[in-house]
């Protein structure tokens, strides 16, 4: 059974806020929610699959509580910040097989007010495989950097190079309202800004905000009858890569795995998209999933990145919104890039509007490139 | 124990089932990786089975101690217990001569001068009295 244009993205809503002590988690989900029902125009009432992630093992149940629903259908599948784009594909399939026809999809967090250090805070040591790597010391900006470090000898990219993508990725904030990060940057800056954890600059690494997010998806059919233009899911892919039993190359992605196939499944190939949606939590991460994915062979992304390739009016923009680098990641950032995508496909982004905008491929990473990390990836069109 | 992990200066790694072999092996200075006796892969982390086919005939490897630098980064920046106090360090995988890469710590050395390919050996941290882990210094030949 293909799920290939079944279900539509009918509603989405991006929180404006990035900093956000005064609300609770669950407030800025709710938020959300009624931002994306709204866009859709539909009300908490035709809701009857629910998804999320980030809120601990059961939370799902007290978060359908908070919002008094009893939806027919629920998934937190957590894999990482890429768990939203999974989820997106989860939904299409369950309103595919009849088990809910309107999803909603939330993500919410205040790991900024919260003080939470997800980047340079520690790993844990308790069952395998942490218990063979927490005591050495991993971070998660220090799992990216043994990709990144890897990356520059076997290939010779360089900090130039990945800096490209963290100063594209700023061009595009400067021409989002909500972004956190606005003024313009150079490769320079970037170089310049304090190392992390070699070779990975302040300026490689994404931020950490406030904020959260939601998706609404229903049946193709349903869609057509809502208020704004569907944004129909054309396919999906999911994969997972690890330190497999000590012989993995830590240059390749999951998305080597999930990229191929949801472009097979939905018939379409690379020069096909007018833009795409990778998640950034390090320009390392665009560089190894742009390469994983296809769109330049392995080896060659910090070439592939340069000369405005990435950038609006480039070959395949890419992070239109400004990222995770320079608008807004609350800890998992794969929602943010679902509601991009289908903003830029409804043709809603204003300045930062991809001309003629018909087909946009999203992928998120959940995890770390140098331990372990899921994919998940999606062709949306209209 | 629980004063010990206390006063331990990295987080203990808490020995399973699965793993007391390997961290048995460490307590006495000791590197051992497995290899599967069915289809001869050489697998690390420790596990009771090969990931290759599930097989349960394995023996356990003594390792040369020997290996290069496959991938390093120097962290500069880590608020949490135990490594607030140690940066700039060296987290690092390094290929052991036995064929598989394991995440570690190169240490005794100027973090600055660590490069890939760089030849290095274990060597090991007491952790605890009951636990050591094993890290890698630049080779002495
Ligand atoms: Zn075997």
């Amino acid at each position: 059974m293909s799920i290939s244009r079944k279900a539509a993205l009918a509603g989405v809503y991006e929180h404006p806020l990035r900093w956000a002590p005064h609300k609770t988690q669950y407030q800025i989900m709710a938020e959300s929610a009624r931002g994306a029902l709204d866009d859709a125009g539909l009300s908490i009432k035709d809701v009857n699959g629910l998804f999320t992630s980030g809120v601990g093992g059961m939370g799902i149940i007290a978060l359908a509580e908070h919002l008094n629903l009893n939806p027919d259908f629920l998934d937190s599948n957590s894999i990482g910040g890429s768990s939203f784009v999974s989820h997106t594909a989860h939904a299409a399939a369950a309103i595919a097989a009849g088990y809910c026809d309107v999803a909603l999809i939330l993500y919410g967090s205040k790991w900024s007010s919260d003080r939470f250090a997800v980047g340079t805070g520690g790993g844990g040591s308790g069952d395998p495989p942490e218990q063979f790597e927490g005591c050495y010391g991993p971070t998660t900006v220090g799992d990216y950097a043994l990709a990144a470090q890897r990356h520059m000898y076997e290939f010779g990219t360089t900090g130039e190079q990945l800096a490209e993508i963290a100063v594209t990725t700023r061009k595009h904030a400067s021409l989002n309202p909500h972004a956190k990060f606005r003024d313009l940057i150079s490769v320079d800056d970037v170089l310049a800004s304090r190392e992390v954890s070699s070779p990975l600059h302040l300026l490689d690494c994404c931020m950490i905000s406030d904020g959260g997010g939601a998706l609404v998806v229903t049946s193709a059919e349903r869609a057509r009858d809502l208020k704004k233009k569907p944004v129909y899911l054309l396919s999906a892919a999911e994969a997972c890569t690890h330190t497999s039993a000590g012989m993995r190359d830590i240059t390749d992605a999951a998305a080597k795995q999930s990229g191929p196939k949801a472009m097979a499944r939905a018939g379409v190939s690379h020069s096909d998209f007018d833009m795409a949606m990778i998640y950034d939590s390090f320009t390392i991460t665009v560089c190894i999933t742009l390469e994983s994915l296809g769109f330049c062979q392995k080896g060659e992304g910090g070439a592939y990145v340069q000369n405005g390739r990435i950038g609006l009016g480039g070959e395949l923009p890419i992070n239109t919104d400004g990222g995770g680098l320079s608008s807004n990641h609350p800890g998992m950032r794969g929602i943010f890039l679902v509601i991009e995508a289908v903003k830029q496909l409804r043709g809603e982004c204003g300045e930062r509007q991809v001309k003629d905008c018909a087909l946009a491929f999203c992928h998120g990473t959940g995890g770390t490139l140098g331990l372990r990390h899921s994919g998940a990836s999606l062709v949306l069109g209209v | 124990m629980a004063d010990e992990k206390k006063k331990a200066n990295r987080p203990v790694p808490r020995v399973d089932e699965e793993s007391r072999p390997f961290w048995e092996a460490c307590a006495r200075h000791e590197l051992y990786v497995q290899k599967c006796r069915t289809c001869g892969t050489v697998f690390y982390y420790p596990r009771a089975f090969c990931p290759e086919d599930m097989s349960q005939d394995f023996e356990w490897l003594r390792c040369s101690g020997r290996g290069t630098v496959y991938t390093f980064t120097i962290t500069r920046q880590n608020q949490s217990a135990g490594f607030r106090n140690k940066v700039p360090y060296v987290m690092a995988y390094v290929e052991l001569e036995e064929g598989v890469r394991m995440l570690t710590n190169i240490v005794d050395c100027d973090p600055e001068s660590v490069t890939i390919g760089m030849p290095v050996e274990v060597t090991f941290e007491d952790v605890t009295p009951e636990v050591s882990v094993p890290l890698f210094k630049p080779a002495t030949e």
